[in-house]
């Protein structure tokens, strides 16, 4: 028969092979990126416009512009939604309004993201009669909303009804117990949840592919189609050209660190107390 | 002796459960008034009723009336915001708001209700709760730099600062060790001058100590209610007798 000690290490020896394995898929891919893409980055590739077909150099730079002002657009359409109606579900959770709320959301949440792209194309490109980075913003707004709407419900949750009885016993009204105490106690959870959304819908392609579409030139203005990362490393994946290979592991290995800098941060928000 | 609060058949509970039944008792004018009784009588659940808190838990209902300086505060005309005002409360666990300063925890009611001269306002509340001299040099602090005895003696501060009338206090001691406790009985004592109080708690002696009146609760009934002396010393119902004296409870 083992002995007590000797299950005690096997087990921990299975965990621990266990957690190395299913980190080698990460590591691959980091490692992947890196080596392919480095040799890529330089200030052109950062700066410049992709250079026309057949022709060296060139750069990503219209796609990393893009890539922000379309979550840029995004935050703004999703992030007060999404709040907002967090709010509501933490603060009336017995409504008949917010199981429907909850249900939707729920729903939203799984709901594939190439769906979201014809919502946004029906709703903005058919409507306005074109590709827009506005269209790009609500396809990945609504991505975002779902994601937002649970998590501010679940930070202000968590804070103590205790707190909202003393702030209404000092005869503060609702709505001011809700935004002074209730949503600035929760606000790093919040913060945390958007900021991870964002990470979550930045390297999205599928809902841009016939919203944002693409662009080869600078963005001009928020109902012209504009170039976005993803979209770009897909076109240029999937090109003919070894350069535009090349290219597009550069492209991702600029998204992948964006992605991670917006992960460290929420790190440093997270890891933030009162001072 | 004047009453400041006078409850007139006053029934309360929680969907099906009937916690508080038929209560009518009044509170004088500044005074200590104790509720005293065995855990489950209904006394917070009573205090709680006095300043229109208990409505806010889903599923809880009064009926009667308690008249606040002979208004009824449960008429259709009462505004529950104005009543909280006039009724400060002050809870079993110490509650401050952790996202806010020391300084905005005390500012925040007296803001709200529109006051002028704020950071007046914070130094006098914290001088009436006994705490400026401890906190007067970190009023930027987080409330969570205090010990417990602190931050009860800021909610304190924070009931105060909104200019209450009454302020109800729901076992505050219980979380605190004794030297916090008798610093904030000390202060119910000085509070008494200007403010009606009362006080529910767990502890008998403390009854004892400071209130002028007690009031024995006993599933959910109003058992006693007499001279705080009179009740411990020469209870007239067997069951006060019972419980003061560590029968049962």
């Amino acid at each position: 028969m083992l002995g007590r000690k000797l299950k005690d290490r096997l087990f921990t020896a299975f965990c621990i092979a266990s957690t190395a394995f299913a980190l080698i898929p990460l590591g691959s891919v980091l490692y992947t990126i890196l080596a392919k893409g480095l040799s890529v980055i330089s200030l052109e590739f950062l700066t410049e416009l992709p250079a026309p077909a057949g022709q060296p150099g060139g750069g990503f730079g219209n796609a990393i512009q893009g890539s922000f002002i379309v979550v840029g657009i995004a935050s703004l359409i999703g992030i007060p939604l999404g709040i907002t109606a967090g709010m509501y579900l933490a603060e009336f959770p017995n409504s008949r309004l917010s199981r429907a709320v909850s249900f939707t959301a729920d729903v939203l949440t799984g709901v594939p993201s190439i769906i979201t792209g014809i919502f946004a194309y029906m709703l903005v490109v058919l409507k306005f009669g074109g590709f827009s980075a506005l269209a790009g913003g609500v396809a990945l707004a609504t991505m975002m909303i779902p994601f937002i709407v649970r998590t501010t419900e679940e930070a202000m949750k968590l804070v103590p009804w205790e707190l909202r009885e003393a702030s209404l016993a000092l005869g503060a009204p609702r709505w001011r117990t809700t935004l002074q105490v209730v949503l600035s106690t929760a606000r790093f959870g919040i913060i945390t949840g958007v900021l991870l959304t964002m990470a979550r819908i930045a390297g999205e392609t599928a809902p841009l592919l016939f919203t944002a579409f693409s662009n080869r030139f600078w963005f001009d203005g928020v109902m012209q189609p504009v170039a976005t990362l993803p979209v770009m490393i897909y076109t240029y994946a999937i090109s003919p050209f070894e350069d535009w290979h090349a290219q597009a592991w550069g492209g991702a290995l600029v998204l992948v660190a964006m992605i991670l800098a917006l992960n460290i941060g929420i790190r440093l928000v997270a890891g933030r107390r009162w001072q | 002796m004047k009453s400041k609060i006078e409850v007139r058949g006053l029934n309360a509970g929680f969907g099906s459960t009937h916690v508080l039944k038929n209560i009518s008792i009044a509170i004088p004018e500044n005074r200590v008034t104790a509720i005293i009784g065995p855990s489950g009588c209904g006394k917070s659940t009573f205090v709680r009723c006095l300043n229109r808190i208990h409505e806010l838990v889903p599923n809880a209902w009064v009926k009667g009336e308690v008249l606040l300086d002979g208004k009824n505060i449960y008429s259709q005309e009462a505004d529950p915001v104005d009543i909280r005002r006039r009724v400060g409360m002050v809870f079993q666990k110490p509650n401050p708001f952790p996202a806010m300063s020391i300084f905005d925890n005390i500012a925040y009611g007296a803001r709200i209700h529109g006051m002028k001269d704020i950071p007046k306002i914070v130094e006098r509340s914290l001088r009436k709760a006994a705490l400026w001299d401890e906190v007067k040099h970190r009023l930027k602090d987080s409330p969570a730099s205090l010990s417990g005895g602190q931050q009860q003696r800021l909610c304190i501060a924070r009931a105060l600062a909104v200019e209450p009338e009454v302020v109800l206090f729901d076992e505050p001691c219980s979380a605190l060790d004794p030297v916090a406790t008798a610093k904030i009985e000390e202060l119910i004592l000085e509070l008494r001058e200007n403010y009606t109080i009362v006080i529910v708690t767990h502890n008998m002696q403390q009854a004892a100590r400071i209130a002028d009146y007690t009031a024995f609760f006993l599933m959910g009934e109003l058992i006693e209610y007499g001279e705080t002396a009179q009740i411990f010393e020469n209870p007239r119902d067997k069951r006060t007798e019972d419980y003061i004296t560590g029968r049962f409870g």
